[in-house]
């Protein structure tokens, strides 16, 4: 194998490692989301009721958001380690090595995208023991991974960003709120066009997570409209173009070295 | 390869921090092949900074470097590929073993397979942490971590190792353990070491010629002995029984050298003006005087009294009014 991607795919095994040895890290990002899941999917049943809401099945219509929920998760794990690395001088040790600046970033998030599709897989498993059923059969949950994985990089990126920007945990963690907000001014729990506060709408439309949520969730209760998947998929590969040209930025920044 | 190769040479070298002042000010260092080069200074003195800049971590504002025969600047790869580093914190991962270190790091230096597995079991053996390879970094004291940090900076074989303060915070056993393996180093395996730290003893123990830094300057260099016999003279501290009569004793101490700072709480020093200060005539005056003691010792003149000569200060407490930012100490 190529030593580069030999080096990518050890750093990468040592973040899923490092993640499986954490249980804290494993299992909220698995618990949490379906927790809120439950929640919502029992205190807004009713909206099903509305006129044209898209499905009668409200724990199908939020699935997407564990989904969402789930990658910002993994993702804040896994930079809040990156920024430790930088703290404690493991990131110095590892540019002490022949090892290249990108081999370092894309080891770093294909261990993040290993943990965010295993939680993809958790996610499908136990909405598909409580009857939920995706429209679009098997091709569906698999371009769902497939979108899974560049939402998880997308957010990645950032937060890698972040993390070498900031070299700091405590900043790293404080995008946890900031993504959340993002999330909770999406379409998250009712389509845009139900929204009757014209502020909230648009700023849900403007807001990218939404075109994510909207994505993952055609693919749950619609047949294959590709207009909305491929708006999702637009999106996530715009934020992860963003999101990696700033990672790369900082990362020549951080790595001074000669 | 030629030996000189082996060799770390700077010329004016120098780093400024952005709002701070330079840590690095116009260092000269030449450190010969196969040499243990103890680089001695108080916390904030520069000497991480150094490192840094020889090991190509960072770029030097002015000056020039070469090590093993490579420039820092224009060369930084093969810098790397010629040097180990252990850095001033053991940068490990609590979750992994410490067989998994060795591996990550052997793959980053491009050693994979079956080579791999036998250099981890070889370097993990060679730092007497074959029994405990398997357990995650969190169960390792601070010596085991400090040799684990030896034992990655030595996967690909360098010629040259920097070593930042790497007994800092250690006990004695694992002290002295770490120094032997560094020794055997150089000794059996020529390998260059330029090694930082604030301990006296380490530097004479261990070094076969020391730098001390302070301020970013370099302000003495030579071999122990010879930086040892520039001062030459002994000093003599004198505790009195009744604090009273310290000024007394002061006076009477002073007829015999300089006065200096002393190293213990009341004690009063002088260096003594010859050197062979005669403590039986110094007893007598003292005893005339009427002055009674609670202590009294002769110091042999030590790396701390060079660097007291040098810079006014002692070497112990004297970076808490040296601290510049990144990196952080030294």
């Amino acid at each position: 194998m190529h030593t580069a991607v030999l080096q990518a795919a050890t750093l990468g095994r040592r973040a899923v490692v490092r993640t499986i040895r954490q249980p804290a890290n494993v299992v909220f990002p698995l618990i949490f989301p379906m927790l809120l899941l439950a929640v919502n999917a029992g205190g807004l049943r009713a909206e099903t009721t509305l006129p044209g809401f898209p499905t009668d099945s409200f724990l199908a219509f939020a699935l997407a958001v564990p989904f969402v929920q789930g990658a910002l998760l993994a993702t804040i794990n896994a930079n809040v380690e990156f920024a430790r690395d930088i703290q404690t001088g493991f990131l110095n040790r590892l540019a002490l090595t022949p090892v290249r600046g990108a081999v370092l970033l894309l080891g770093q998030l294909g261990g993040l995208l290993t943990i965010a599709l295993v939680q993809a897989l958790f996610y499908l498993v136990v909405s598909f023991a409580f009857g939920v059923r995706l429209e679009t059969g098997v091709g569906g949950a698999l371009v769902l991974l497939v979108l899974e994985a560049m939402i998880a990089l997308a957010f990645a990126s950032f937060g890698c960003w972040a993390a070498l920007r900031t070299g700091s945990t405590e900043a790293v963690q404080g995008l946890f709120p900031v993504f959340f907000v993002f999330l909770f001014l999406s379409s998250m729990n009712i389509p845009r066009d139900f929204m009757e506060t014209d502020w909230f709408r648009w700023v849900a439309t403007i807001n990218p997570v939404s075109y994510l949520i909207e994505a993952v969730r055609s693919l749950v209760i619609e047949d294959w409209n590709w207009e909305t998947i491929s708006l999702g998929f637009g999106v996530a590969s715009g934020m992860c173009l963003v999101g990696f040209a700033l990672a790369s930025h900082a990362l020549i920044n951080r790595l001074e070295r000669t | 390869m030629s030996p000189r190769e082996n060799s770390i040479v700077a010329h004016g070298l120098v780093r400024e921090f952005k709002k701070g002042p330079r840590a690095v000010d116009g260092i000269e260092l030449r450190v010969d092949p196969g040499e243990i080069y103890g680089f001695l200074g108080p916390n904030g003195a520069g000497k991480s900074t150094t490192v840094h800049m020889l090991t190509t971590l960072l770029p030097p504002t002015a000056g020039t470097a070469t090590v093993g025969g490579y420039d820092v600047v224009e060369d930084g790869p093969s810098v790397r590929k010629t040097i180990g580093a252990a850095l001033q914190e053991a940068a490990l991962d609590p979750y992994l073993t410490g067989r998994e270190h060795l591996r990550l790091q052997c793959t980053m230096h491009g050693i994979t397979g079956e080579q791999r597995k036998k250099r981890s079991a070889e370097l993990l053996a060679r730092v007497g942490l074959t029994e405990a390879a398997d357990r995650k970094i969190r169960g390792y004291s601070g010596g085991m971590k400090r040799r684990l940090d030896l034992a990655l900076a030595l996967v690909h074989w360098p010629r040259i190792l920097f070593l930042d303060e790497p007994t800092t915070g250690l006990d004695i056993q694992s002290r002295t353990a770490l120094w032997e393996e560094v020794g055997r180093l150089a000794k059996d395996d020529g390998v260059t070491v330029f090694l930082t730290t604030q301990y006296l003893e380490e530097a004479d123990v261990l070094a076969d010629r020391v730098g001390i830094i302070d301020h970013g300057h370099l302000v003495a260099e030579g071999t122990p002995e010879q930086l040892k016999a520039e001062i030459a003279r002994s000093t003599i501290e004198a505790v009195p029984a009744d604090p009273e009569q310290s000024g007394a004793l002061a006076a009477v101490l002073e007829r015999f050298g300089v006065r200096t700072t002393g190293f213990g709480p009341g004690a009063v020093a002088v260096q003594l003006a010859t050197s062979d200060g005669d403590i039986a005539q110094i007893v007598r005056a003292l005893d005339g005087e009427g002055v009674r003691i609670a202590h009294l010792q002769i110091h042999e003149p030590t790396l701390d009294d060079v660097f007291l000569e040098k810079t006014g200060r002692h070497l112990e407490g004297a970076g808490d009014e040296n601290e510049v930012g990144e990196p952080a100490a030294g």
